[in-house]
């Protein structure tokens, strides 16, 4: 749903980027790319491939307090890359694969803009 | 594929490794690299088209261009030159522009450092490393050159959203 979002904001032509990009950073306040920017998080994510955990469990893979990585998992639900499971009286916490990997289409959107570079400087490089 | 085209991100080191091979001599793409008529020719992924501002090509000077899209609107792309050996390496602090220009003092920064290698037949690699300053990794994709691919890509990356 952001995703789309973003999309929009970056279809309208607009010659004020500045601004654009200022709208979509804070639009997008709560994004993946700030799920993975920070290394308790990344390492939350890693430990949630092998399946799903209660704050708790997870809370004993880290020296910090259980508040701090209370935080982190808060961030992580803010951000979509976890879901909450109600089970019993318990909550788990299980990765949302398909918002991880909204990472790897910006990615390739990169990716691809440089391969189109290159192929035109080869073709530059054949002229010189 | 003879052009070993390679691009790897590292997102918890906040770079991204790219490197490629042409089949030139090192001296027509460290031209290619630095002159900027030849820059034109190809930084910017059609349908964009780049102009040159200002391309001071000494250490601490600065390099501006804007990528011109099909409608006329401008995204700019400024570099600062931090560090430069003739023929074989070239350093940039990259900065984020407003709409005018201008680079934005306490926005998010960038670094690519670009060596030059000539290798067997004639032929160049050219690596670059790009390391993103931010502490959020979205400042990656808002800094200058994304948005210019990310709207080329556009369309595709709809079609794919459609199709889910």
């Amino acid at each position: 749903m952001v995703f789309k979002i973003f999309l929009k904001i970056f279809a309208q032509p607009n010659n004020c980027i500045y601004i654009c990009n200022q709208s979509v950073a804070n639009y997008m306040r709560r994004d993946i790319y700030q799920a993975i920017a920070d290394p308790t998080r990344r390492a939350i994510l890693m430990l949630l491939t092998v399946g799903a955990l209660t704050p708790n469990a997870i809370a004993e893979h880290f020296d910090s307090s259980r508040q701090a990585v209370s935080k982190h998992i808060q961030i992580l639900a803010e951000c979509g890359a976890v879901d909450q499971d109600q089970r019993g009286r318990e909550i788990y916490y299980q990765l949302n694969i398909e918002k991880m990997k909204e990472i790897d289409r910006w990615m390739e959107a990169f990716r691809k803009m440089w391969e189109t570079r290159f192929d035109q400087l080869d073709n530059l490089l054949n002229d010189l | 594929m003879t052009n070993k085209f390679v691009f790897e991100p590292d997102l918890a080191a906040k770079k991204i490794y790219i490197s490629r091979e042409f089949n030139a001599s090192i001296e027509k793409v460290w031209r290619a690299w630095t002159e900027p008529d030849l820059i034109e020719k190809w930084i910017a992924p059609k349908p964009w088209t780049a102009e040159t501002k200002i391309l001071d090509f000494t250490v601490g000077g600065v390099w501006l261009y804007a990528m011109v899209g099909t409608e006329g609107h401008k995204h700019w792309v400024y570099a600062e030159f931090t560090a430069i050996e003739i023929g074989s390496a070239i350093s940039t602090l990259g900065m984020f522009c407003d709409g005018d220009g201008n680079p934005v003092a306490n926005g998010p920064k960038s670094y690519r450092d670009t060596k030059f290698l000539s290798i067997e037949g004639n032929r160049t690699k050219v690596d670059s490393v790009i390391t993103f300053e931010e502490e959020s990794t979205i400042q990656m994709f808002v800094e200058g050159g994304f948005k210019e691919g990310t709207t080329m890509t556009l369309n595709q990356l709809e079609e794919l959203l459609a199709s889910e």
